[in-house]
């Protein structure tokens, strides 16, 4: 698992210990993450790992995994 | 035009034949034509004012989303002619002068709409707010307040049209070259008086693209609207005279009456926004439109949270998405997010950002419900409420651990009723219009001693014929929510055989008929929601 995607589960496991974050691939869709937590994980990425996930980037397809949430934030990584 | 007048349903009657008769390319442009004549017969102030905001609003928008498109479309040609020629940080940059472009144009368009939606809706609050300090400083002198009448539906489609701003700003779409067709989705007559409010990917297709004919539009539209018919007249306008009597005359109906008030008021709140909700969807369905659906069996929620993802849904994302979102991510409150975690520590410091940003978007929540201080502080109650919950997750997932109560049935019981006197208390600033007066109210559930009996249920204006009419009315509510459940109730009506289709349909029919609150000389009462 690379830097990113272990910060990223790290912070995920913060706000939901009970959740398979490795596993579920449905986080927006069935309600698992709300609105509060995804401001709180965008603060917490900003703060980790330095990137600024724009308010058009919150989107379904990439919260709704860790797999999607790392990507978008590599992406995001790569164009700075 | 009231959705329960006759007006409306030979409107609507008429707008459906000619819809499904002319060609199909034809049909949006109907609909712009019956958008203007509803608008023009339900004129709540004198016409050309009642156009001069809406003209306004679908003007603005047009110019601005068009230059904001164009930008984009400049961007992304640019950048493919000179792919080899630029370099990284070239192109970061040129990207970032762009994009500074058009954050100028959309704030541009979001000062004119919502501009012109503050000084409609609250320069007579600010007014009064203003009297109020200077009154307080000793001040003898006082502002005149203007003479300003609410346009129909202005709050609804100025949300509809930010919304599509901000998306052609985000480049989830590109704008409407044409600005009749942008007319139609700023003022599509069945949603413009009390929403939903739609999103311009999700409704403009359907707009514009009518589709084949089909008989099942029509026949589970007029379904849908009689539902809401049904909701509205049956229920919610029976009620109304009750409510409307315990809340004037605050002296008699005190201590119980109250709690009997906030029973009543949410069924008639409920049956009269989701009846009007169910009569706007079912017009577009007869029309083959389909319209977001705005609420998921609210009372049947568990928190005050789920309550909010349940209620008035188009309205909760709108402010999650365009407000909530944008404030929370901001550079503004990502730094206020670091600088209060270095000075607060991780655990209180990472909540200011999220919490400043969730107090400002109740406090926007409850004054688009009303220019007075009795919607900010139900407003900022609801925040109350909501960020208390969050706090206590921790709690509740220890007591939850702790004993084997949750997923039963009696538990969720508990935490529906819960639910909902929290909703219920919250809404009796509502209902009172009146903080001081409210809190004294709330407060005279616990100390005044009101009997409700036979006698003063009938001094409330019901007849025992309409408590009766009530009741049956709520448990076939309750029911059809239950069977909604585990799909669509009109679905599961279609499969079974046609002599039982056609008796709940003509019954409903005959109910609304029979038991319907109107007649020679009534009135029927306005949409609660039709005020916001």
């Amino acid at each position: 698992m690379d830097d990113i995607k272990e910060t990223i589960l790290n912070l995920l496991t913060d706000l939901h210990p009970d959740i398979d974050f490795e596993q579920e691939t449905n986080l927006i869709d069935s309600k698992i993450l709300d609105s509060f937590d995804i401001v709180s994980l965008i603060a917490d990425i900003n703060d980790e790992l330095d990137v600024a996930i724009s308010a058009d980037k919150i989107i379904p397809e990439n919260f709704n995994s860790l797999d999607s949430l790392a990507k978008l934030v590599k992406e995001l990584s790569d164009e700075d | 035009m009231l959705f329960t007048s006759y007006n409306f349903i030979a409107f609507l009657s008429a707008v459906i034949i000619l819809y499904w008769l002319i060609p199909r390319k034809a049909r949006w442009v109907l609909l712009l034509v019956a958008d203007m004549v509803f608008y023009y017969f339900s004129k709540t102030t004198a016409l050309p004012v009642n156009l001069i905001y809406l003209v306004s609003t679908i003007v603005s928008t047009y110019i601005f989303t068009n230059l904001i498109t164009r930008n984009a479309n400049k961007e992304k040609a640019y950048l493919k002619a000179n792919k080899e020629s630029l370099d990284k940080e070239t192109k970061k940059k040129y990207k970032e002068q762009q994009k500074a472009v058009r954050r100028r144009l959309l704030i541009g368009s979001i000062v004119v709409n919502i501009g012109m939606l503050a000084v409609v809706k609250y320069t007579n609050f600010t007014i009064s707010n203003i009297n109020s300090i200077m009154g307080v400083l000793g001040s003898a002198h006082r502002l005149t307040f203007v003479d300003i009448a609410v346009p129909m539906g202005i709050s609804y489609y100025i949300f509809q049209t930010v919304g599509y701003s901000i998306d052609c700003y985000r480049g989830k779409t590109e704008a409407q070259k044409n600005i009749f067709k942008l007319a139609l989705f700023a003022s599509f007559f069945p949603q413009l008086v009390q929403g939903p409010i739609s999103r311009y990917d999700d409704l403009a297709p359907a707009l514009f693209e009518s589709k084949e004919f089909d008989f099942k539009y029509i026949s589970y539209g007029l379904q849908r609207i009689l539902w809401g018919f049904f909701k509205k007249l049956v229920i919610a306008d029976r009620l109304l005279t009750a409510v409307t009597t315990i809340i004037k005359d605050t002296e008699t109906y005190n201590g119980l009456f109250v709690v009997l008030g906030m029973l009543f008021y949410a069924i008639e709140l409920y049956c009269d926004f989701t009846g009007g909700i169910d009569i706007t969807i079912g017009a577009a369905e007869a029309l083959g439109i389909p319209l977001k659906e705005n609420f998921i069996r609210p009372y049947f929620s568990k928190t005050l949270k789920e309550f909010w993802n349940r209620w008035h849904i188009t309205m909760g994302t709108w402010f999650t998405d365009y407000i909530f979102y944008p404030l929370s991510v901001s550079k503004f409150m990502l730094n206020l997010n670091r600088s209060s975690r270095k000075h607060l520590g991780d655990k209180i410091g990472k909540r200011v950002p999220v919490y400043t940003a969730t107090i400002i978007v109740w406090f926007a929540t409850g004054i688009w419900h009303g220019a007075s201080w009795n919607f900010i502080v139900w407003g900022l109650g609801n925040c109350l409420v909501l960020l208390i919950s969050q706090e206590l997750e921790p709690f509740y997932r220890f007591f939850h651990s702790k004993t084997k109560v949750n997923g039963t049935r009696i538990w969720d019981a508990v935490r529906i009723i819960r639910t909902m006197l929290i909703v219920s208390s919250l809404r009796l600033f509502d209902c009172y219009r009146d903080v001081p007066l409210t809190f004294k109210m709330f407060g005279s559930i616990f100390t005044d001693k009101a009997v409700i009996n036979k006698e003063t249920l009938m001094g409330l204006g019901l007849e025992p014929t309409d408590y009766i009419v009530v009741l049956i009315g709520v448990i076939i509510v309750f029911v059809v929510s239950l069977i909604g459940r585990s799909g669509s109730v009109r679905d599961k009506i279609s499969t079974i055989p046609y002599w039982g289709k056609f008796a709940i349909w003509f019954g409903l029919f005959l109910i609304v008929l029979i038991f319907g609150q109107y007649g020679i000389g009534y009135a029927a009462s306005q949409f609660i929601y039709n005020q916001f």
